[in-house]
Formats: structure tokens, sequence, C-alpha cells
């Protein structure tokens, strides 16, 4: 099954959410991404057991800190789909996407910008 | 170790918002291992720092360090150099290092990043809990190795007191009753008897309602 999703969407693949740490969320913001999705398997389908549940509580934790400095704690999401649901992937990344450009860029890749 | 907690971003913004040159100084030690203060924390407090000012649209300079512990001069001594370059330092160890930062660098403003909590045990990853207040003279052999210093909200010595229900201590139905805990060690070493002897007043004075504390030993010393 070929499906488009939105083409500024980059992905970047891990073998697992759990390996999905605190910093490469906040760190995703400070290079300017105006939005991250973390996409792991259904609760209760982790390989490693529960890789996908701290994933989640880690998401939550970016969630607070974009919060905490104003810069929309929605741009960061966690989604738990199987591999099998290419239509639902497809269906989340553009919703995200449309929610993102709702709020607008994220200010630091604006700022990055008029620095360079 | 030291328990800490990760003070709230705002509160840390608050106390650096005014300056321009922040140094973030995490601790090795007791913070890294209740993931309160060490360089996965800096990293990340620092990021939010960074995107903070960026979109205030200040150029702020925020650099990070961590060194082996900050309750020992010789540690702190390899910020010599370089401190000169900041004016404000944040130290995310404990209250004891941001002190003696603090004391070191007398025209430096040291600021704490982290809450610091009390002397305690990781239970499991993400859940640390306290087990001793320093109070001068141990009495662990009279209770089965079990505190009631820090651990029975009454601080009692001679078994529970009358709201003790279940194993549970009446403050809170999440808190072991230490009394509990002492008897059923006492029962597992075979020791009940210990459990009929009384344990005298405590002398407080070692305690920290002497006064600050001090410890001496003529025969280390340089
Ligand atoms: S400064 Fe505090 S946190 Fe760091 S090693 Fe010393 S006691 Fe532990
Ligand atoms: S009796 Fe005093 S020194 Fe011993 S564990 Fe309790 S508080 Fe700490």
């Amino acid at each position: 099954m070929r499906l488009q999703y939105p083409s500024n969407v980059k992905i970047i693949k891990l073998p697992c959410t759990g390996k999905v740490d605190l910093i490469h969320l906040v760190k995703s913001f400070e290079k300017g991404a105006d939005g991250v999705c973390v996409v792991g398997c259904l609760e209760g389908a982790c390989q490693f057991t529960k890789g996908n549940i701290r994933a989640r509580k880690r998401v939550e934790e970016a969630q607070r800190i974009l919060d905490s400095i104003k810069l929309g704690g929605e741009r960061v999401q966690m989604f738990n789909l199987s591999s099998s649901e290419a239509p639902l992937f497809v269906k989340v990344i553009s919703e995200m996407t449309e929610k993102i450009k709702e709020m607008g860029p994220n200010p630091i890749k604006t700022a990055l910008k008029k620095a360079a | 170790m030291i328990v800490a907690k990760r003070k709230p971003i705002e509160e840390i913004i608050e106390e650096v918002q005014a300056y321009d040159k922040i140094l973030l100084v995490g601790c090795n030690e007791c913070v890294t291992v209740c993931e309160a203060g060490g360089k996965k924390e800096v990293a990340v407090l620092a990021s939010a720092l960074r995107m903070h000012f960026m979109n205030q649209g200040k150029e702020v300079k925020i650099d990070e360090i961590t060194l082996e512990r900050q309750c020992d001069h010789e540690y702190l001594e390899e910020l010599r150099n370089q401190i000169d370059q900041y004016d404000v330092v944040v130290s995310l160890a404990c209250g004891v290092g941001v002190q003696f930062m603090a004391e070191k660098y007398m025209n430096m403003p040291v600021m704490p990043g982290v809450d610091t909590c009390f002397m305690g045990v990781t239970e499991e990853r993400g859940v640390w809990s306290e087990r001793c207040q320093g109070c001068g003279t141990c009495m662990l052999a009279k209770t089965g190795g079990i505190c009631p210093v820090s651990r029975c909200a009454k601080r009692l010595f001679n078994g529970p007191c009358g709201g003790s229900t279940n194993g549970h201590c009446e403050i809170d139905k999440n808190v072991i009753c230490a009394w509990q805990l002492i008897i059923d060690r006492m029962k597992n070493l075979d020791k009940l008897e210990d459990y009929e002897a009384l344990v005298p007043i405590k002398d407080w004075s070692t305690e920290r309602a002497g006064g600050p504390r001090k410890v001496v030993r003529e025969d280390v010393m340089q």
C-alpha cells in the first residue's frame, strides 16, 4: 500500500519509542522543529513491555516544559498505532500537521533564521 | 544519598531573568542518581532556557558543565579560570553544593537549580524516599535497623501510637508505620525481646535543634 503523508514531515526511525529521551524531544524544538509526533506501538503490544508507556510519560514531561516556556505543549504528541495501520498513520500525521499549522511556526525557528 | 527534585522551570527563569551570561552547573553524585541535577537534567534545563530567551528575542549565553561533586573544594576549583565569563551560576547540586559554590566564589550570584528534599534511597527508578535525618546520634542498633526519627511521623521511640492501623500510619494510608516495620524486623531477627527494652530519652543536642553542626577529626586534618 502506497499512501501519501504530508511532505514536510521528516521521519526518524527508532527500534522502540522507549528509546526516545526527554532531551531528544526538547532539543528538536531548540533546533527549530514545529512539532514532534512520537508514534509507538499499541499499548500492551510493546516488544520491550513498557517502551511505549515510558515514551508517553516523557512526551507528557516535554509538553510541560514547552508549556512552561510558552512554546505550546501541544507541539509534541504521542500516538499509538499498529504497523499495519498505514491509513490511520496518514490521518494522524495529517491532523497533527494541520494543528501545528494553526498554532503557527515554532518561534525558535523564526529566531534562528533571523540570527543566521 | 541526598535526594532533590527539579525546580519548576518558571522559578529558574525568574532567578536568571536579569542576567545574560549563565552557567548551569550539574553534580555527578547524589543529584545525578535521583535524576534532578546531573548532566542530563542540566542539558534539558539549558535547552529550555535557551528557547525561553530566544522566544523573548534576548541574546543570552548559556553554558553547561557537570562537576564530579560540588561539596568539595577540589572539584569547585575546576571553575576558577572560567567562572568570570558569566554573570550568574545556577547550581543543580543539592543545597550543600549551591552554598559551597557561593562561599568559594564570593562575587558570583549562585542560584539553586533544584529543591533539596532529604537523605534517602532509590526504592525503584523514579521513586525516592527518606531514611535518615542526620540526628547525630544514631539509634538504629536499638530499633532493628529502622529509623523512627525519619520514618515515624511522631518520632516515637517506644512502640507505635494508637493511630497505627494495619501497618499504616494515621497521617496517610500510603505511609507505612515505622513501628510496624521495626516490630516485623525484630520478629525476623528473633529479637522481639528488644522491643520490651525501654529506649531512654534521646539527646537531641546533636540534632539540628542544637544549632548548626560540625564534625572535626584532628587525626586526619592536615
Ligand atoms: S554537592 Fe550535594 S549532590 Fe553533589 S555530591 Fe555533594 S552532597 Fe551530593
Ligand atoms: S537514628 Fe538518626 S542518624 Fe540514625 S538513621 Fe535515624 S536520623 Fe539517621
